[in-house]
């Protein structure tokens, strides 16, 4: 066996209060992004490269301050919010657990802060009490985005936050996570496969296949005019309101144990040609603030 | 016309200890020969029972389900199984789905065996990799043997179609059958699916969450909301014209892949209650947007209303001293109430009056009285208009907006 490529040559920047989507399809290495970033990779995963936050290169510091960063600084909340909550415990003990494992603050200090977080949520605080089974999916969303607000992150690391929930719910999440980004200059890093998503929360957008990034840029520039065939695939292959003709990529993603030579996407391409088996294409600039990762971006501009 | 699938009122209660879970509640469409038929709606809303209940998979506590003519309802399994070749089931999770230790090939055969319609090997085979070619499972000779694991989602997808397909049915459920798969091959799974229909006449009962895959396929679709339809008609008719306020909710919902479309949206508030003890009146009516003072408020939705007075950020100190805290309330059908104890009654029946005064909903004409009884004050709501099934154009609509 060898390793699996999970991510390779990555190079991302997220911006004070910017949000950005990573999007992608099963197995590109979106989460795999998400948990780097918080350094929750399975044990044994060979990682090289570095992460800077606020200029420090979290791989340089000491124990105490990448716990202050990891901690407090930056969040993250997952898709499935029942497996994250401890069932035995309840919504107060998690709060005050989190509060005072990074600040040392009163009982009633952390209390109030958590009152005010919940309410941010837009969670009734007279539940407070409650566990965690006797709140909806919703809720326990909710509790979860405020749970990871309540020590105000600078950043927030939401994977798939919204996937498990209902189309109206997600709605009113997404909304609250707009207007909480709004308030508090808070930057996001939304890990979705849901472009729809994507155009309606982010400012910029990377776009992530087999492991690599082949497309970066403004929301605007991604979704109205794409530069990498992948990118201009999969979102014709979304099926909304107006969709009129059913379109879909040939073939499958491929075995990261053996990514095809030179472009990943080359065998799914329509318009790959010879060079795109040799040669890895690099991430070049094709507009500005838009890189695309394909030897013929110029063709498709 | 006739129908091959008919059941009116089905109604179905789910024994849970002494509780029941009103799944699927007088809920009745008909299914006609070669169309798709949509069943739409969110997580919890009935939809996959019903399909269930119409393949007899779960049975109904009371009601009929005819198919090409034939009250099954009440068939016995061996009377059943010479009609289940006629009708197939597609679910939502491909690897779920397949025997992990059974191979494609022998999968997909299976049927055949268990209805006793082939029996020689190479007659199955034979029949197992003309159904492979169909749905597109190529090279087959090779997929054949393969197991589950060895396969992509996809073609998983793909052996589940064929395997339903291989016994030449009428009808097909599909549960979300798209659902697991990424975007960029779900298409090919529902263009494969149209294309089958096609070539066999096939009648399509797709079950899904997703109103545009939904809005592509079908050609009449039924919404559902907590066990019932609240809307039915023509799939253009539904998507130019909602009519029940949670469709349009639902539509609005919906994120838009384009974001020069970025807009506010109005959105129902709060979440699909509990199916043990739907709402009174219209089951959407405590998020409803366009609710109506007849639409069936009861007692919990005065104690709703006033916890969240209590609990607001511009909650009054003697409020709270006047109201009691959430848990002196109780709530039992149209009345809501709590022991007056040591209150004046006067001050807190006027308190509970502003608190109603306040709502944004038309809570407060549907307030009968606000009175003090023995040693409580109730507050006791009308008795909601009955709802009826209503036609509007060419869509059946469960709305008073409209009756």
């Amino acid at each position: 066996m060898g390793y699996v490529h999970a991510l390779d040559d990555i190079s991302l920047d997220v911006a004070s209060g910017e949000s950005i989507g990573i999007v992608g399809e099963t197995g590109s290495g979106k989460s795999t992004l998400g948990k780097a970033v918080l350094e929750i990779l399975p044990p044994r995963t060979e990682v090289k490269g570095s992460l800077f936050f606020r200029g420090e290169e979290l791989g340089q510091l000491d124990k105490a301050r990448i716990r202050h960063i990891r901690g407090e600084e930056i969040a993250l909340i997952f898709q499935d919010p029942m497996t994250r909550l401890n069932p035995l415990m309840t919504i107060e003990d998690h709060f005050i657990e989190t509060i005072k494992a990074h600040q040392r603050v009163s009982r009633h200090e952390a209390l109030a802060r958590a009152e005010a977080a919940l309410a941010s949520m837009r969670v009734p605080e007279s539940r407070i009490g409650n566990y965690p089974h006797e709140f909806s999916g919703g809720m326990r969303q909710r509790i979860m985005i405020a749970l990871a607000l309540v020590l105000n992150p600078s950043l927030l690391v939401a994977d798939e936050p919204t996937t498990s929930l209902d189309v109206i719910v997600e709605a009113q999440i997404l909304e609250i996570l707009e207007d909480l980004k709004r308030t508090y200059k808070m930057s996001l890093l939304l890990i979705t496969h849901n472009l729809g998503i994507v155009a309606e929360v982010c400012d910029r957008v990377a776009v992530f296949y087999a492991g690599k990034i082949v497309e970066v840029g403004s929301v605007d520039d991604i979704f109205t005019r794409p530069v990498h065939p992948y990118t201009r695939l999969l979102l014709q292959s979304i099926i909304h309101l107006d969709t009129k003709e059913l379109h879909s990529i040939d073939g499958v993603p491929p075995d990261l144990l053996s990514p095809p030579t030179g472009c990943r996407f080359h065998p799914r391409c329509p318009y790959a040609q010879a060079v795109c088996q040799e040669k890895i294409p690099p991430l070049e600039q094709f507009r500005k603030d838009q890189l695309a990762a394909c030897h013929f971006g110029k063709d498709f501009l | 016309m006739y129908y091959p699938v008919k059941g009116p009122f089905i109604q179905r209660l789910f024994r849970r200890e002494k509780l029941f879970v009103h799944a699927v509640d007088g809920v009745s469409f008909t299914l006609k020969p070669g169309e798709i038929f949509g069943l739409v709606g969110e997580s919890g809303c009935g939809k996959t029972t019903t399909g269930r209940a119409i393949l007899r998979l779960v049975d109904p506590t009371s009601g009929i389900i005819k198919f090409e003519g034939t009250n099954i309802t009440s068939l016995k399994e061996k009377q059943l199984r010479p009609l289940r070749t006629r009708m197939q089931i597609i679910f939502q999770d491909p690897h779920a789905s397949l025997n992990p230790a059974m191979s494609i090939g022998r999968a997909i055969g299976h049927p055949l065996k268990i209805h006793g319609l082939a029996w020689r090997e190479e007659d199955v085979k034979k029949q197992v990799l003309g159904a492979m070619r169909e749905v597109g499972l190529t090279p087959e000779e090779q997929l054949y043997d393969k197991y589950p694991s060895e396969v992509s989602g996809g073609q998983k997808q793909r052996a589940v179609i064929a395997r339903a397909i291989i016994l030449k049915p009428q009808l097909i459920v599909a549960d979300e059958p798209v659902a697991m798969l990424d975007m960029s091959i779900r298409a090919k799974v529902l263009q494969l699916m149209l294309e089958l229909k096609q070539k066999h006449n096939l009648t399509y009962l797709f079950i899904t969450h997703d109103l545009a895959t939904a809005k592509f396929l079908c050609n009449r679709i039924a919404i559902m909301y907590l066990g019932r339809i609240v809307e039915i008609g023509s799939a253009r008719g539904i998507y130019q014209d909602p009519k029940h306020p949670y469709t349009q909710a639902l539509l609005r919902a919906i994120p838009i892949p384009d974001p020069r479309k970025r807009a506010p949206k109005i959105l129902p508030k709060g979440e699909v209650p509990d199916a043990v003890y739907p709402p009174a009146g219209c089951r959407f009516h405590p998020r409803c947007p366009a609710v109506l003072s007849t639409c069936g408020w009861e007692g919990r939705d005065f104690i709703d209303l006033l916890d969240e007075h209590l609990s607001g950020s511009m909650r009054a100190v003697d409020d709270a001293e006047a109201l009691g805290s959430i848990d002196d309330w109780w709530a039992k059908g149209f009345a809501a109430g709590r022991r007056i104890g040591t209150q004046d009654p006067q001050r807190l029946a006027e308190k509970v009056k502003a608190v109603l005064a306040k709502a944004t909903s038309p809570m407060q004409q549907a307030v009968q009285s606000v009175a003090v009884q023995g040693e409580s004050l109730i507050v006791q709501f009308r008795v909601p208009e009955q709802l009826k099934q209503t036609v509007v154009g060419d869509r059946t609509v469960e709305c008073l907006l409209y009756q």
